[in-house]
């Protein structure tokens, strides 16, 4: 794992150049599915020899149910990347959130990130597609630990019902500066660690 | 439930009104981004299905137990860094993370251990890593997030001891 992101830099930069969007390169399956697919396999073992096939089938049926409900909003998410893709300008998208942006570009990602309906599955493609017409890895950090940290989607649907209304409320306030903090320091490292390869 | 509807109709919304938009600049751009879009979703589909269907079972068998014992009150900032590694441990998914950390506080958890707990398994959970976020962004930029992304929950854990919440 501690060698993947040494990896990356080099690969990536060509990615900036000749490929309009990093995020439509599509990856062949690699190390980390087929180490993670292990991992399943080795839990549905597991699971297997302490709950017996009863066991294997209720989770599989659980999880088949989960995944049907999640496909749609997939569906959604993908598309909404694609047009988003397709519709902001470059000019205006790398001047407003681009590494030049400074705060201001920060607290745009940020805010975004906070109002972004969906999951996942939108927050991910909306991500790439910003990567890909002109923000910076600053704004864009801003953006996912924004949509992860403060967005309403997860603390509404699962936190508050789970985890208890007090807690979720502290935990969001707790959270407010974060996405600027990583976002000031994401582009901080950024800056010094791609002087020379940064496009 | 609600709450669910609700948010899927804010997303389909918004895929409407951005879709209406492409549509404005002409119908080659709607197309286009319709082809983009649809196949970003098919190569997409089978790591969800493994990452979906595959949770349940790394969720069934990793020991929550140890988690929530190793957050008890008095554990201080070593609490808080066993709660980070955990964190990044547990399997993502929307629930698994939370109802170890409900469990936890119920179970006399110190705040902020749990909060950091809650915080490291939002930001850099490593199956959501591996199987939401490489397949939808460039992977030098997700394994950068996450590394950035590591103090946060030590962050997260000073500002609770400090304002002594939640």
């Amino acid at each position: 794992m501690s060698d993947v992101p040494l990896k990356q830099p080099a690969a990536a930069d060509d990615a900036d150049n000749g490929e309009p969007r990093p995020g439509r390169a599509r990856k062949p399956i690699g190390w980390s599915t087929i180490m993670l697919a292990a991992l399943v396999a080795v839990s549905a073992v597991l699971v297997y020899r302490r709950d017996g096939v009863n066991g294997v089938t209720e989770i599989l049926s659980h999880d088949l149910s989960l995944f049907g409900g999640i496909l749609p909003r997939v569906l959604a998410g993908c598309l909404l990347g694609a047009f988003i893709a397709e519709i902001l300008p470059h000019d205006k998208v790398s001047k407003s959130l681009g590494p030049q942006s400074g705060l201001k570009g920060l607290l745009i990602g940020a805010a975004f990130g906070a109002v972004l309906p969906g999951g996942p599955f939108t927050a991910y493609p909306v991500a790439s597609a910003l990567l890909a017409v002109g923000a910076d890895f600053g704004a864009t950090i801003s953006m996912v630990v924004s949509w992860t940290l403060i967005g309403y989607g997860r603390a509404v649907a699962w936190e508050i019902p789970i985890m208890g209304t007090d807690f979720t409320l502290w935990r969001i306030v707790i959270s407010l500066p974060l996405p600027l903090i990583a976002g000031a320091f994401g582009r901080f490292v950024y800056a010094r660690l791609y002087r020379d390869g940064a496009p | 439930m609600n709450a669910a509807f609700l948010i899927d109709a804010i997303l389909w919304a918004s895929v409407a009104v951005l879709g209406w938009l492409a549509w404005q600049r002409g119908r080659p751009v709607l197309v286009a981004s319709l082809r983009e879009g649809s196949m970003d979703f098919i190569h997409i589909v089978p790591r969800i299905a493994l990452g979906v269907i595959g949770s349940g079972y790394i969720a069934a068998v990793i020991p929550s137990e140890v988690i929530i014992g190793a957050l008890g009150p008095n554990s201080g900032w070593l609490g808080v860094l066993t709660a980070v590694v955990a964190g990044a441990a547990t399997p993502g998914g929307p629930v698994i993370g939370f109802s170890i950390g409900a469990v936890a506080l119920k179970a006399g958890g110190g705040s902020p251990q749990v909060l950091a707990y809650v915080v490291a398994w939002a930001l850099f959970a490593f199956q959501r890593l591996v199987l939401w976020e490489i397949p939808f962004m460039p992977a030098r930029f997700v394994w950068f997030r996450a590394a950035v992304s590591v103090p946060l929950p030590f962050l997260a854990a000073a500002i609770a001891m400090a304002i002594g919440k939640p």
